[in-house]
């Protein structure tokens, strides 16, 4: 071999270097060639971020319902509807029996003369209300569960508390949070599946995106493997296009989130003054953002993984 | 260097291109294959370049057999060989200097070095000043000599050369053909197909004949394959 000797390899370390070296250039080449299309690239990205902003638009309108609603489940009590036969004076004391047991962190007594006054203003009725002959509402007593009961204590306490034979009623305001909880949850895992479904659309976008730019670029491929580059160096650049397309889609559909977040504040603001509530909008936390802009990647390069090792192969000089 | 031991190509369609040829090029040697069009000249270049497999018989590089070298190894050794074709494949989304630099991408050089050698290789075929027009300007005999450059650029111990001069006129393909001879003169081994035989002639160099896929002419010295032929 009489060529061999006049060839000068590469050393192993300048190999390495020139290993990420092209890497890199394949890196900042695919950006190019992104820039050199803008029209079709624009379009690529935003199609991907539209998608991905429906997901993302479920997941934070469920952040903020589970926010209000945590709101909600400390609010946890147990009205106690006293016998009609049961006086003040025995129901105050019942009141402070029932403060000292385990798992109750406080009591509010409200007499039938309160409830009723209070019926009177709230409800409208004031002069029907006149012509009841007797106060038909029984003394009240609410009592507020510790903060460490759970469930199950709650409701062991319930029981305990409908044992007593002054109480007529015992009733816990949890049926309809319980209610809300089901709901958040079954909207939660519409919110998997949402996000399964789109993840895979992004992965057929990026991945038929990806699919055009290797047939465009099909002489090219064939004069490199002719001159002797490997799969994994025709391969890098169309990665990293992938990468580059999952990244600014995922970018794309964090800025569509945020503008629909500041058209939504606006009036939220307004139902916050009507109700008199301090509601607030959650938006993406910074580390919501990290996982967005991740995952989009990655999805851009697993979209672009897929094309290249479908496609790739099967293009041979001939 | 290149070594076929009773090769045949049959197609899918069933078409013979190559029947039973045997033949040896030692190192160093240069040699033309002529041939009517569709005799075979370019499937033996093709499977000397690993983009055909031999139907039959044995075909070896540097003694690697070519027939079970496995898809992975094809990359490297194609990086002992340089390839001119008739259409020149280079690439109109860059400039010359980069479509000459691709061989040495490709194999990973250090960006000083790639510059080097593809000024290098640019001043070897006379285009140094055309480093950065794009191959779409220059002429066909210009794009010819860019595609040499690329060949030669990481060198090769093997240049192929599938009807190098094709398109050109007498002139532009002589001197063609002259660079050639003058990489033959600094050791690289080199194999043209060509059916321009009035330029074949005027450069007595040993001839490979192919008629319907059959090497009726061959002027290589087969016992000896070392390298100092007579001929020279």
């Amino acid at each position: 071999m009489a060529g061999n000797n006049r060839r000068r390899k590469p050393a192993t370390a300048n190999r390495v270097s020139a290993y990420f070296l092209h890497n890199l250039q394949s890196l900042i080449f695919s950006l190019g060639k992104i820039y050199q299309a803008p029209a079709t690239t624009i379009m690529t990205v935003a199609v991907i971020g539209i998608t991905l902003s429906l997901p993302g638009g479920f997941y934070l309108f469920l952040k903020n319902i589970d926010a209000v609603s945590g709101d909600f489940r400390s609010s946890t009590q147990i009205s106690l509807y006293l016998d009609l036969k049961v006086n003040e004076k025995k129901a105050r004391g019942l009141e402070k029996h029932i403060v000292s047991m385990d798992h109750v962190a406080s009591t509010q007594f409200i007499s039938r003369e309160q409830s009723l006054e209070e019926f009177r203003q709230s409800s409208g009725f004031g002069k029907s209300i006149d012509t009841l002959s007797s106060n038909p509402l029984p003394h009240t007593i609410i009592v507020e569960p510790g903060e460490s009961a759970d469930t199950f204590t709650v409701r062991n306490l319930l029981n305990r508390l409908q044992a007593m034979p002054e109480v007529e009623i015992a009733k816990l305001d949890t049926e309809w949070l319980e209610r809300l909880y089901t709901i958040i949850e079954i909207a939660k895992r519409s919110v998997v599946i949402i996000t399964i479904l789109f993840s895979f659309a992004v992965l057929l976008i990026i991945g038929n995106t990806i699919r055009l730019d290797i047939q465009n670029r099909y002489q090219e491929i064939i004069v490199t493997k002719l001159i002797g580059a490997t799969d994994a160096f025709i391969r890098r650049p169309f990665l990293y296009g992938g990468v580059w397309y999952g990244m600014l889609g995922g970018i794309i559909s964090w800025l569509i989130v945020e503008i629909g977040y500041i058209a939504i504040s606006g009036p939220l603001e307004r139902l916050n003054l009507l109700y008199k509530s301090d509601m607030n909008l959650i938006t993406y936390s910074f580390q919501d953002f990290i996982v967005l802009i991740a995952s989009s990647t990655l999805l851009g390069l697993a979209g672009s993984w897929i094309a290249v090792a479908r496609h790739l192969n099967q293009i041979e000089p001939t | 260097m290149i070594e076929f031991h009773n090769v045949t190509k049959r197609y899918p369609s069933g078409f013979e291109a190559l029947n039973n040829v045997s033949l040896l090029l030692g190192d160093g040697q240069m040699a033309f294959i002529t041939g009517h069009s569709g005799a075979g000249k370019s499937t033996l270049l093709k499977i000397i370049a690993l983009i055909e497999k031999p139907t039959r018989g044995q075909a070896l590089l540097n003694r690697i057999n070519l027939n079970t070298l496995p898809r992975h190894r094809i990359p490297y050794l194609r990086r002992n060989i340089g390839i001119i074709f008739q259409d020149h494949q280079l690439l109109f989304d860059r400039p010359v200097f980069d479509n000459v630099a691709l061989p040495l991408q490709i194999q990973g050089y250090r960006p000083q070095e790639i510059a080097k050698r593809t000024r290098a290789a640019l001043d070897k075929v006379g285009l140094l000043h055309k480093e950065k027009s794009l191959p779409i300007t220059l002429s066909g005999g210009e794009q010819q000599r860019v595609g040499i450059a690329r060949a030669v650029v990481h060198k090769p111990m093997l240049l192929l050369a599938d009807e190098p001069t094709g398109n050109l006129d007498s002139v532009l393909s002589r001197e063609i053909m002259q660079i050639f001879v003058d990489f033959n003169q600094v050791g690289v081994t080199v194999l043209v197909a060509s059916h321009d035989l009035g330029l074949v002639e005027e450069l007595d160099k040993p001839r490979l004949t192919l008629n319907a896929g059959q090497l009726i002419l061959n002027d290589l010295d087969q016992g000896d394959v070392g390298g100092h032929d007579g001929w020279q």
